[in-house]
């Protein structure tokens, strides 16, 4: 990921690095209940829930349990925000850009208290919550703050003696389901495009990572947001995630997580009211690499790419394709990154890879790494947990792997990298786009002409040439085929926060 | 208009005019000659300070600055669009910091009344540098499915260099209006203020300075319109030429732009504009609106509703209320609060209003009030309403640019949108009607830019403001605004197999 602001790049004067930034000792978790109307309540039920640090496996605090019927306050209150003649909806679209910059004023005043939260909640280490997920939210809150007052309708010269215009109005109130990989991050490319839109939103952030979503709720309330404009409920999917795809109030559903439970949203949101649904799902993404590639550059992004976040990323270059020719160079290098990077504790500077996030996937993708050993593929490094017990995996390189290998087909979301073989360009375009999946596509050459004929054969959302997760605010980000409906980030967004309404006035005869 | 309720604080006493120089590359510079100007305070007449006067060996330097500045690999053209959005946003928090300062040193130089100077010039700079700046990163090219085995895409680049030559009537504004679009696509600008009021622009560019904008991008240079101005129009580096002022200079420097080398050329000049207000319309609010239209910064703007329409049921009724409504000013030293009515300028416009004033009365246009100077310092002018005007009187053909309201009569639809689209100009017009068809047949019809519909004066910073016909080339601010500023770049690459 392009993790600098470029300043150096950009030709600015040479500075000194400023000191690394520090969590914060001793964070106290101020915020732990449902968000509605601006303020805090209490489960209907009076149920709570737990969440976890997976790097101690300590309990870190209990946050107030939703469900259904707190799904239908948060509703109603985000309904009620949305009303024709309510503060949201008279307001400047001026006003509303500054609102969401203003957002990102007090994320970038309270930037080390928000990765410190999100650290002891996800595992990710600290520095990369800082430098990456945190610079991802400000960057995307200030990109589409900027669109709030240039969204716009058209005037339309149509057959006729009329007078025809579209408004591009928001679409209602806003059910949004975020994943535990990237917290904050995921939870602030569904509010930024949806409030600068003129939307409403009821949020259900993940069960394994509610903290830094109900920090936010704080800074929505403090930066001055009407109430009822955000609501944040958390507790867990087959509930609160249930409620939201079903509700007959909500007019719209993005979801970001597996496949498996995109469906289900999908499923539900066109049996109850054929709500609009987005999604950002799994995928299996080829990562290319040519004979003619610069083989270092390509064997640090497909390293970065498939093991950044614990290898937790949607975008994971879990599939890496190389050219014949280099193969075994390829893999040697690979396997030295691998064996030197540094595994441990997230608060740790010099830790690149934290726990994985539950024991329920730290026991899938060991299955996954067993599968890989049985099935006949070539174990180089790692293959197992680590010594010290807990969460944590050592950052496992398979070589010689076969399309047919469940390594191969299956989304590990695991600090495993399956690398594969590959002898010409049409014959790797179609085992690439051999899966369901199609998210992300990765290639490294230097030749002009391959790369545009590859960007144009993936059947992937992204294209990465000669780099990787460059993910950035103004670009539009999702998945072709089962990785996705829809587009994140870009202008693109915007038409998924939209209802377009055609008016069509007609002009008496007599003065044509 | 949404910020009117805000509450103003005092002006500031005692206001230090700290920059008079020119500003080139982040540094301030003395003139090549050595020569100052004087600029005034057009209430009292006084003398402000002075200031470097440019001409065009420093229009040179500033130019080569700004081409340096420019170049492929520059800090500024290597820089994130997203950045240059970052900082055009941190002006606009400088310029709010600085807001009292400011309204003050625009009140004092450009005569306009303290309040609004506050509530709307400071106001509306502050919110078109934030559009702006929401921008930047959003000047998006194409990929095109063009015929052939190609991939096509187009870039929106920056045009280059562009001179910005500012007025006298909105300084800050108009200043923060063209520097925020052409910053906003990437270009470098060489700036020349109106030589009546440059002193919030040589304020700003310590500004620009502080934000850290890299040296050259912005550059100011205070003189004359035939010296620097004209150095500007026929500058063979310059790229593109953005002028507001009136019709006739705004012709000289179209001509000198092609004369020299094609530099892309807009303008934002004079108007004539008609304000038409049928019989059903909401006669307190078409009077009020009307009024404003027209006598706004003592007349001073382009979009002044000049010629006043009435129809003939209506228009005894309109006439009375409109005079009544004029008559209400106090007219003073616009820092002093309770004053609703500024100076103009200076005396070259207090005599030229006053002459087509003595027109309207030798013509035979009945005047209604006012008709003459105010006070003995200063140059104010009591602001004066004529009724009875005809189509053919001076004072309803020439812009005035002061305190000067027409009121005309008019029998049928057809006719009157025949008399006011019958002027060379067509900047704004107004229409004030509660039927909906009349609304949309007479606007449609209307040759203006900019038309409202039971109001007037109302510019947003997010919609595209310019003339048809000779009352400018081109449109500022909304998306429209942001082609003026980019030239667009076709690439064609070759491939070997293109698929849909």
């Amino acid at each position: 990921m392009a993790t600098t602001n470029g300043a150096l790049e950009n030709g600015q004067p040479d500075r000194k690095s400023p000191a690394l930034p520090r969590p914060v000792r001793n964070l106290e978790v101020k915020f732990t209940k449902i968000f509605i109307n601006n303020e805090w309540n209490e489960s209907k039920s009076g149920k709570k829930f737990a969440t976890y640090n997976p790097s101690t496996l300590e309990k870190i605090c209990e946050v107030e349990e939703g469900d259904k019927p707190d799904v239908d306050k948060a509703v109603e209150a985000a309904q009620a925000a949305f009303q024709r003649g309510s503060a949201w909806r008279r307001l400047d679209a001026l006003s509303r850009g500054r609102l969401l910059h203003q957002l990102a004023d007090l994320m970038e005043r309270d930037r080390a208290i928000l990765a410190t939260l999100e650290t002891m909640d996800t595992g990710k280490p600290f520095l990369h919550a800082f430098f990456i997920d945190l610079e991802g939210c400000i960057k995307t809150l200030r990109y589409f703050a900027g669109w709030a007052d240039k969204i716009q309708g058209r005037t339309i010269p149509t057959d006729d003696n009329v007078v025809c215009f579209t408004r591009h109005e928001p679409i209602g109130v806003c059910g949004a389901i975020t994943p535990w990989n990237f917290p904050l991050l995921m939870l602030v490319w569904k509010l930024a495009p949806a409030l600068c839109c003129g939307n409403t939103v009821v949020v259900k952030p993940a069960e394994q990572t509610p903290l830094t979503a109900l920090y936010l709720g704080s800074l929505i309330k403090e930066v001055g947001f009407p109430p009822g404009v955000v609501n944040i409920v958390p507790g867990f999917g087959p509930t609160v995630g249930a409620a939201i795809s079903s509700h007959p109030q909500i007019n719209k559903i993005a979801f970001t997580g597996s496949t498996e439970v995109g469906k289900l949203v999908k499923e539900a949101a066109s049996r109850s009211n054929l709500k609009r649904v987005t999604l950002e799902l799994g995928g299996k993404n080829p990562c290319i690499v040519c004979a003619d590639a610069d083989l270092d550059l390509a064997v640090e992004c497909a390293h970065q790419g498939v093991f950044f976040n614990q290898g937790q990323c949607c975008t994971a270059a879990s599939r890496v394709f190389v050219e014949e020719q280099v193969y075994g160079e390829f893999v040697r290098r690979s396997v030295e990154y691998a064996k030197k990077r540094p595994v441990g504790d997230p608060f740790d500077v010099r830790t690149e890879q934290g726990p994985q996030i539950d024991q329920k996937q730290f026991d899938k993708i060991l299955d996954l790494i067993e599968s890989g050993k049985k099935e006949g593929a070539r174990l180089e490094c790692g293959g197992s947990a680590l010594e010290d017990g807990g969460l944590f995996i050592k950052p496992t390189v398979f070589s010689e792997v076969t399309d047919s290998m469940r390594i191969a087909k299956e989304e590990i979301f695991g600090p495993v990298q399956p690398i594969l073989k590959f002898k010409n360009i049409e014959e790797v375009i179609k085992r690439a786009n051999s899966l369901e999946y199609g998210l992300t596509a990765a290639v490294f050459t230097k030749n002009l002409d391959k790369a545009l004929k590859l960007a144009s054969a993936l059947e992937s959302g992204t294209v990465w040439i000669n780099c990787y997760n460059a993910i950035y605010a103004q670009a539009p980000f999702g998945g072709f085929k089962m990785s996705g409906n829809g587009r994140e980030l870009g202008e693109y967004a915007l038409a998924e926060y939209t209802e377009v309404k055609t008016v069509t006035i007609k002009l008496d005869d007599k003065n044509p | 208009m949404s910020s009117n309720m805000q509450e103003v604080p005092a002006p500031l006493t005692n206001l230090k005019f700290q920059y008079t120089k020119i500003f080139i590359n982040n540094e301030w510079h003395n003139s090549v000659s050595g020569k100052k100007f004087p600029v005034f305070n057009p209430a009292t007449e006084e003398k402000l300070c002075e200031v470097e006067e440019g001409d065009k060996e420093d229009v040179d330097k500033a130019v080569k600055a700004a081409r340096e500045a420019f170049q492929i690999g520059s800090p500024w053209r290597t820089m994130d669009a997203s950045e240059r959005g970052r900082l055009l946003y941190k002006l606009a928090d400088l310029i709010e910091r600085d807001r009292l300062l400011l309204a003050t040193m625009e009140s004092i130089n450009s005569g306009k009344l303290f309040p609004n100077a506050y509530r709307m010039d400071l106001g509306n700079s502050i919110n078109i540098l934030r559009y702006c700046a929401g921008w930047a990163d959003k000047i998006q090219g194409r990929t095109i499915p063009s015929d052939g085995n190609v991939f096509t895409y187009t870039r929106s680049e920056p045009i280059g260099v562009c001179g910005q030559i500012i007025p006298w009537n909105f300084p800050l504004v108009l200043l923060i209006s063209k520097i925020g679009s052409a910053l906003s696509c990437g270009n470098t600008v060489v700036v020349k203020p109106a030589e009546q009021t440059p002193l919030t622009a040589l304020h700003v560019a310590s500004l620009i300075k502080e934000v850290g904008f890299p040296p050259g991008v912005v550059n100011i240079v205070p003189g004359y319109g035939p010296t620097a101005g004209a150095a500007i129009s026929s500058h063979m580096d310059i790229d593109k030429v953005a002028f507001t002022g009136s019709t006739q200079v705004g012709k000289v420097i179209k001509e000198a732009a092609g004369k020299s080398n094609l530099k892309r050329v807009t303008l934002e000049l004079g108007g004539k504009s008609p304000c038409i207000v049928f019989a059903d319309a909401d006669l307190d609010n078409a009077i009020e609106f009307a009024h404003r239209g027209v006598f706004y910064h003592q007349g001073q703007c382009c979009i002044a509703a000049s010629r006043l329409f009435v129809e003939e049921s209506i228009y005894d009724e309109f006439v009375r209320r409109s005079v009544e409504r004029a008559k209400k000013y106090v007219l003073g030293n616009p820092l002093t609060p309770g004053v609703s009515q500024g100076p103009q300028i200076n005396k070259e416009q207090y005599e030229k209003i006053l002459d087509l004033i003595e027109s309207g009365k030798k013509e035979g246009a009945k005047l209604e009030c006012g008709g003459g100077p105010w006070g003995n310092k200063g140059y104010f002018i009591q602001p004066t309403v004529f009724s009875n005007v005809t189509d053919e009187m001076r004072i309803a053909k020439e812009e005035i640019f002061g305190p000067v309201q027409q009121i005309m009569k008019f029998k049928s639809l057809d006719d009157v949108i025949k008399r006011a689209n019958n002027t060379f100009y067509g900047l704004a017009a107004g229409v004030f009607t509660k039927d909906l068809d009349k609304a949309i047949t007479v606007s449609n019809a209307l040759q203006a830019g900019v038309v409202w519909v039971n109001c007037y004066s109302m510019l947003p910073t997010q919609c595209p403001f310019g003339g048809f016909k000779m009352s400018g080339n081109g449109r500022e601010l909304g998306e429209y605004g942001l082609h003026e500023y980019t030239e667009i770049k076709t690439v064609t690459v070759k491939i070997s197999q293109k698929n849909s």
